[in-house]
């Protein structure tokens, strides 16, 4: 079993690699608006844009250039921020928390409600639940999460006035609340969808039919032998889920005004901090690919045909 | 039954919209840009102006009318990049398997690992924001799931007879993949470029919400949420009418996804995510 | 007044429930088990012989249903039981074996957990002492070394084994009736005489009457004392099991003996073509009018094609159902 973690672990080695060249590629080889001007009519002034010049190393050639990025990834070195500098590893460190905090938040509301709501529907296919959870389901997927967000801003901090319209807080629960559901409506739906789907298919199994000639009842069926195969089809949404979160609350990070990656991120963007902008993306990717890499190992250890296949 | 109203909701609301978005010109109140008039500022929704005005006073009803253009063309025109780019992709590492099928396979992985709304959001930061480069930025980054399941449906067509029929004939191969091949795939790569479609307007009015995709005073819903917000104590119909039009917009081609689904692609239950 | 027997199935109706009308995927099904007997249904995919099964299981989902006749077990009527009642008997009383033995077990659950559930289901054990009895179980069904083999997952185990957990599952609690539905159809031809020979020799010892149910009359016929034959929603036949192959009354049973490989005996006369019945058995909502038979059948005269055949009874408690019969 180790053997096959570590070749699991593996495999995304070269994934890593790849993405590390494209930021690498997309802000130091071809950086033009970004050193010259923006169009939005910020002119950048010739010392910033010599300074910046300087620093990403612009003058040297491609490869020297893309070793030394590299050199310093290993080392755990993201840069210097334009704006701030400090080390980008710093700046991301502030960030990674509440990031998480708000991911995992999300994620948390999205499996609380989304996977009983596909159960439920399945358990009673056609019924009037079953049709409200795929209503449900299918407007959380065509939600707008910012305006989701807004709404719920109005409605509940505004005119309401229950839980706080934006900010961080002192880090407490009112805040996250509307920052968590807004981000988690989706997920929430899609794993809505997934679970039922997953386990209609389940029940149509020819072992459930056995479960069922053993004289159990329903309920003994569900919890017994459809729940955990179930659960094995919809570990693989709540981890692909769960590891574009954080790409996905850049919106919502940034309605909230939540101090987290993703508003480092667009902050960035705008004061044209290069390497922030590279740092936080490629944390956000890696953060992607370790749930993934997670989700992968938990299938190891839950599904035995994988464990000794 | 329930295939029939995914169907007929989804067929009508897209059709609205794509009524609303062609006829623009003509069911518009005011010109969406030029029109502001701050005698006008901030009057709510009623018989005067349908959706009311914001603050400089320019017709809500009329701003929507035109931010369907918008969004319809980000929708169309990225799907079919993505479609030409996944399809050409699956189809030939399908086919000729090898090397090159690991190459895409490798590049496949690698945009599944970047979250798309990061990678477009990277692009555009680079490329400014415009119309321009908001089909570049979506229209390149959201391919990996037609090239799977191209690469997959190639895979399991490939050893059938009338490939292999046509190979004996010497039919060229790229002949094959476009005449024999894809057209027995075609309902699949519909069914994902129209949900697609409805990723891309809602990435697009993202991207907008936070100033990086169609920039004020062209009527993108995204951009208009995005002056609204400050707005939302004192004219919150601001915010209520274009996150409506988005809403509604992305439902209707999800529910038509769905529906087409049914049809054209029956066996697909477990890519139903 | 003699007791009733184990099983009795009695006009039995199943309905395949269509969106605007209803079709008999079964109908005017009849035939008794005793205790202890072996009893056989033969029949071509799609003649209804596996959802007869269900039925008697009570197991049949939508849009299949029972439609009307009765389904008793010593003399008492089950169909109409309600849920949980019938559930009680599912496993205790009348078990069950299916085809497929791979799909028939749950994947992501070890053998033994799956024979245990039997213990704690119908006999409150606790999960401890009913581990301890699976074990015991697989060791009857001469699984080797049992003690580990409980902790296995199906995927780990060959066809054999796995149809062999099945038996042990089935048989757990001593049930009255074994239902077995195909047990060896998709079992290597060397493994499939030893199941064969383990479930008839298991239940002759706990006197457990059984149910075959198979499209391989051989195979029925050799270890069923009776046999009926299932055509099209009907059974067509039955009779004693060295009656029908001497003396096959209905075409279509004639057919299916005269399609039989022999050894010995015939034989003995060289290699004689096996013979066929042409054509294939009609869907359920397209059954023919008369005799349904009659589209395949050579002796099919304008009575066949107009009047369905009434059941004529045999010598001994057997009925054919033909115009032309014998």
């Amino acid at each position: 079993m180790p053997l096959l973690i570590l070749r699991r672990l593996g495999n995304t080695v070269p994934t890593i690699v790849a993405v590390v060249l494209v930021i690498f590629t997309l802000f130091s080889v071809i950086p033009g608006s970004f050193t010259s001007a923006g169009d939005d009519g910020r002119v950048l002034d010739a010392q910033v844009a010599e300074r910046m010049r300087k620093e990403l190393g612009l003058d040297d050639p491609l490869h020297v250039r893309f070793g030394s990025y590299v050199a310093n990834l290993v080392q755990g070195d993201l840069g210097t921020s334009f704006r701030t500098r400090e080390p980008v590893t710093k700046v991301i460190a502030q960030r990674l928390w509440p990031s998480l905090k708000l991911t995992i938040a999300a994620m948390g509301f999205a499996i609380l409600v989304g996977v009983p709501l596909g159960f439920i529907a399945a358990l009673r296919p056609g019924s009037l639940i079953d049709m409200a959870s795929m209503v449900v389901a299918i407007s959380g997927l065509s939600l707008p999460k910012f305006w989701l967000g807004l709404m719920l801003m109005y409605l509940f901090a505004l005119t309401l006035g229950w839980l706080p319209s934006f900010g961080y807080g002192d880090g407490g629960l009112r805040h996250l609340i509307l920052p968590a559901v807004a981000l988690g409506v989706s997920p929430m739906a899609l794993l809505a969808r997934t679970t039922r789907a997953g386990v209609l298919d389940v029940l149509n199994a020819d072992f459930v039919r056995t479960a069922r000639s053993k004289g159990m009842s329903e309920y003994r069926v569900v919890r017994w032998h459809v729940v955990r195969n179930a659960l094995v089809l919809v570990l693989t949404t709540i981890g692909l889920q769960f590891g574009s979160l954080m790409g996905q609350a850049v919106v919502v990070e940034k309605l909230f005004s939540w101090p987290g990656l993703g508003s480092l991120l667009v902050d960035s963007v705008f004061q044209r901090d290069i390497p922030t902008v590279q740092g936080s993306i490629l944390v956000i990717v890696l953060f992607f690919l370790a749930i993934n890499t997670l989700v992968d190992i938990a299938y190891v250890i839950i599904d035995p045909r994988i464990r000794y296949g | 039954m329930k295939l029939r109203a995914n169907l007929l909701i989804g067929g009508a609301l897209v059709t609205v919209a794509v009524v609303v978005g062609v006829l623009a010109p003509w069911i518009a109140h005011t010109d969406p840009v030029l029109d502001a008039n701050l005698m006008n500022a901030e009057i709510p929704p009623g018989s005067e102006f349908l959706f009311g005005t914001d603050g400089q006073g320019r017709d809500i009803y009329s701003r929507i009318v035109y931010g369907a253009q918008i969004s319809l063309t980000v929708g169309i025109i990225s799907q079919i990049a993505n479609s030409i780019i996944g399809v050409t992709l699956g189809l030939t590492a399908g086919y000729w398997g090898g090397w090159w099928d690991d190459f895409v396979g490798l590049v496949t992985n690698l945009m599944l690992a970047i979250p798309s709304l990061i990678f477009a959001l990277a692009i555009m930061a680079i490329l400014g924001p415009g119309l321009t480069s908001l089909l570049i930025a979506l229209g390149l980054t959201n391919w990996s799931y037609s090239c799977r399941i191209t690469r997959a449906q190639v895979l399991s067509l490939k050893s059938q007879g009338y490939v292999q029929a046509a190979r004996i004939l010497g039919y060229g191969d790229f002949r094959i993949m476009f005449t024999q091949l894809l057209p027995n795939m075609i309902g699949p790569i519909i069914v994902i470029a129209t949900l697609g479609m409805g990723a891309a307007i809602l990435a697009e009015a993202s991207l907008s919400f936070l100033g990086l995709g169609i920039r004020p005073p062209f009527p993108s819903w995204g951009s208009m949420l995005s002056e609204a917000r400050d707005q939302i104590t004192t004219a919150p119909w601001l915010s209520v009418f274009p996150g409506l039009a988005i809403f509604l917009t992305v439902l209707g081609l999800n529910l038509l996804g769905d529906g087409l689904r049914d049809i054209l692609d029956p066996q697909s239950r477990e890519r139903r995510a | 007044m003699s007791a009733p027997p184990l099983l009795e199935v009695e006009n039995l109706r199943i309905d395949l429930l269509g969106d605007d009308r209803r079709h008999a995927a079964v109908e005017g099904v009849s035939f008794r088990i005793g205790r202890g007997e072996t009893f056989g249904l033969v029949g071509e995919s799609g003649c209804g012989k596996s959802i007869t099964a269900l039925s008697i299981m009570g197991l049949l989902r939508h849009p299949l249903a029972i439609g009307g006749g009765a389904i008793r077990l010593e003399g008492q009527e089950i169909q109409s039981l309600p849920p949980g009642q019938i559930r009680r008997l599912r496993g205790s009383r009348i078990a069950m074996i299916f085809q497929e033995p791979m799909t028939a077990l749950n994947p992501l659950s070890p053998v033994g957990r799956q024979i245990a559930e039997m213990f704690v289901l119908h006999q409150g054990a606790g999960w401890s002492e009913a581990g301890d009895r699976a074990v015991e179980a697989l060791r009857q069904v001469r699984v080797p070394s049992p003690e580990r083999r409980v902790k296995d997952y199906p995927h780990q185990l060959s066809g054999g084994m796995r149809q062999r957990v099945m038996i042990a599952i089935a048989l757990a609690c001593g049930p009255d009736l074994l239902v077995a539905d195909e047990p060896t159809t998709a079992l290597d031809v060397t493994v499939q005489a030893e199941i064969v020979d383990l479930m008839r020799e298991l239940c002759a010892a706990n006197g457990t009457a059984i149910l075959m149910i198979s499209h391989d009359l051989g195979l029925v016929a050799n270890i069923c004392r009776r046999v009926a034959v299932m055509y099209a929603g009907r059974v067509v036949e039955e009779q004693a099991a060295d009656a029908i192959f001497r003396q096959p009354q209905h075409p279509y049973t004639q057919g299916l003996v005269a399609s039989l490989p022999l050894l010995g005996g015939r034989a003995a006369h060289g290699r004689r073509r096996l013979a066929e019945i042409a054509g294939t058995v009609p869907a359920i909502s397209a059954y023919p009018a008369g005799c349904r038979f009659n589209p395949r059948c050579d002796r099919a005269t304008d009575v066949c094609r107009v009047e369905d055949p009434a059941a004529t009874p045999l010598g001994d408690g057997g009925l054919v159902r033909c115009h032309h019969h014998g």
